[in-house]
């Protein structure tokens, strides 16, 4: 089941024409440098830019949808993650509710155990190291239950225990019958946990599909213009810059 | 979850002493000043309209006043609230961003070019308003983002040119008798006003009340920042122009029937905000309410200073503000050094 499709997305001079789509119980991931247009792109996808093309959300024309509707439907995980007042973690946890006008229970409760945070819920976000806080603000995302989920280099800055933490909550959230898009910069890792990827350079659409088509030397090292070295067929796979 | 029930008994605890401490002001506002009276005696002789010296002293005079002082204390209160969590600036406030001083020169130049006299006694609100809403509005222009040191540069940048105007006014004020009651009534008072004033601020309070409290979902997705506001579904540029109308509701009208009174809007809400969880949307009722207190405390003192001419409110309410001021600005050196 197709949960977003995008036709010719462009979004100024950042985002140039692309198409991808997004499938019930995938994680897609979006790799390129910086400044390929990664985030821009998963801000046109939550509806935060104006675009030209089409962009359907569950078969719906993207134009046709109030802000609140498209919330419920998809969540964003920005790359700032700063709480200009010194919340608690449940407060915050608590606000992805917002698009649903509640403050439901059992949700905020499923929330912080997918993200494993219950045993910091009476803490400060301020108090948090880096990998706590980065878990907390996808907690927020989670509790609000999108059918999509866009994460914005949700593991930059981490530690690898943490890396492998947070991709294990997206893995699970979309084996749950969900849909995560994630930009990240970490290419063993997107071949590790992704079901597709998606190579963008300078606003364009690379090449997308399965990680082994996607992942390769040739391709990767004419975009990131250093040789890469590329062995998926090893557990967990690595792909490195030489 | 044990923090929300911590959370909920802090705040019934923050409303208990609020409510305590609002009764009890009161009382002390209705019966303190030059002469004694009795106040559940005075009241009841004035409900019943009986013409005793006790009725007259506090039905025409201490009630208008408490009533008042309450309602430019919450108006103050509130608008201080909103805008700290509207920018994500713990230093905004309504004197700090332009908006007093842009009610206060409409208002003055309603004494001198008798603008918008088809209004009648409501021209000195309206003047105050439209000034507040402008000030807010070229600050926002300005500033052209939530980002806090910029906002905080607008409005300086606003406040300095409203005060120039200001200053241009004054020095053209048609006789020096006339100069003199604007600047007194620029230093802020709640003195002798009358009950229209009173129904003018309540109605402002209302209205600007209503505007704001129903963003207060809106202030507490901004602590998150604006796109993931936005992401969550909520509409920051309708929402941030309605709390900017509500505040130059509140500060505006507040200007104009009591003068300036600084500091309040700054300090309410630091003084609530760790009680609440320093949530934003929980700030906004509690802020109105210590407003309310504040002013009317400082207006008590102000009545029982033992000095020939009245302290003014606007000028008390600095003076007790600015260390507080200090203090906050020394808390916030400690958190980065």
């Amino acid at each position: 089941m197709v949960l977003i499709e995008a036709k010719s997305l462009s979004v100024g001079q950042r985002v140039n024409s692309v198409s991808l789509s997004l499938n019930k119980g995938e994680v897609l991931g979006l790799l390129g440098p910086n400044g390929a247009g990664k985030s821009t792109l998963l801000n046109a996808l939550a509806g935060l830019e104006k675009k030209s093309g089409s962009l359907l959300v569950d078969g719906q024309d993207d134009a046709t949808l109030t802000p609140n509707s498209r919330a419920r439907f998809i969540g964003l995980l920005p790359q700032s993650m700063q709480s200009t007042w010194s919340l608690s973690v449940t407060d915050i946890v608590s606000l992805g509710r917002i698009p649903w006008g509640d403050r439901d229970s059992e949700a905020i409760n499923m929330a912080l155990s997918r993200a494993q945070i219950e045993c910091f819920i009476d803490r400060k976000v301020d108090e948090l190291s880096g990998g706590e806080r980065a878990r907390v603000w996808l907690a927020r995302v989670l509790a609000g239950q999108p059918k999509v989920l866009l994460a914005d280099e949700p593991i930059a800055s981490l530690d690898i225990h943490y890396q492998l933490s947070v991709m294990n909550v997206l893995r699970a959230y979309a084996q749950e019958g969900h849909g995560v898009v994630v930009a990240m910069h970490d290419l063993s890792l997107a071949a590790r946990y992704c079901d597709r990827v998606c190579l963008m350079n300078k606003g364009e659409l690379v090449a997308l599909g399965n990680p082994q088509e996607v992942l390769t030397e040739p391709l990767l090292s004419s975009v990131y213009q250093v040789p890469v070295d590329v062995d998926l067929q090893r557990t967990p796979p690595v792909i490195l810059p030489r | 979850m044990a923090v929300n029930r911590e959370n909920a008994a802090m705040m019934e605890r923050l409303n208990l002493i609020l409510f305590a401490l609002l009764v009890v002001i009161v009382w002390l506002s209705l019966s303190l000043g030059s002469t004694q009276v009795s106040v559940t005696s005075g009241l009841l002789e004035w409900l019943n309209n009986e013409l005793t010296s006790d009725a007259l002293i506090i039905g025409e005079i201490r009630l208008p006043r408490t009533l008042l002082a309450l309602a430019v204390g919450a108006a103050l209160g509130l608008s201080g609230a909103a805008l700290q969590g509207l920018l994500r600036n713990p230093l905004a406030d309504p004197g700090l961003l332009g908006a007093s001083q842009g009610a206060a020169l409409g208002a003055a130049s309603v004494f001198y070019f008798g603008l918008f006299a088809s209004f009648g006694s409501l021209a000195i609100a309206v003047a105050g308003l439209l000034g507040a809403l402008i000030a807010l509005v070229f600050m926002l222009f300005l500033a052209g983002s939530g980002r806090p040191a910029l906002v905080i540069m607008a409005g300086l940048a606003i406040s300095t040119v409203t005060g120039a105007l200001l200053a241009v006014v004054l020095n053209f004020a048609p006789n020096p008798y006339a100069m003199q009651e604007l600047v007194f009534w620029l230093l802020g008072s709640v003195s002798n006003r009358g009950m229209d004033s009173v129904y003018l601020m309540l109605i402002a309070l209302l209205i600007g009340g209503v505007l704001i409290a129903r963003q207060a979902t809106l202030l507490a997705g901004l602590s998150l920042g604006d796109r993931v506001a936005e992401s969550m579904g909520l509409r920051i540029t309708k929402g941030s122009r309605l709390i900017i109308l509500g505040t130059a509701v509140l500060v505006g009208t507040s200007v104009s029937v009591a003068g300036v009174i600084g500091f309040v809007g700054l300090l309410v809400p630091h003084i609530i905000r760790p009680w609440v969880a320093h949530r934003p949307d929980r700030l906004l009722l509690p802020s109105a309410i210590l407003g309310a207190i504040l002013v009317c405390a400082a207006d008590i003192i102000v009545r029982i200073f033992p000095v020939g001419q009245e302290l003014k409110l606007g000028v008390l309410t600095s003076l007790l503000g600015a260390p507080l001021f200090i203090w906050i600005v020394w808390q916030e050196r400690r958190r980065w050094f």
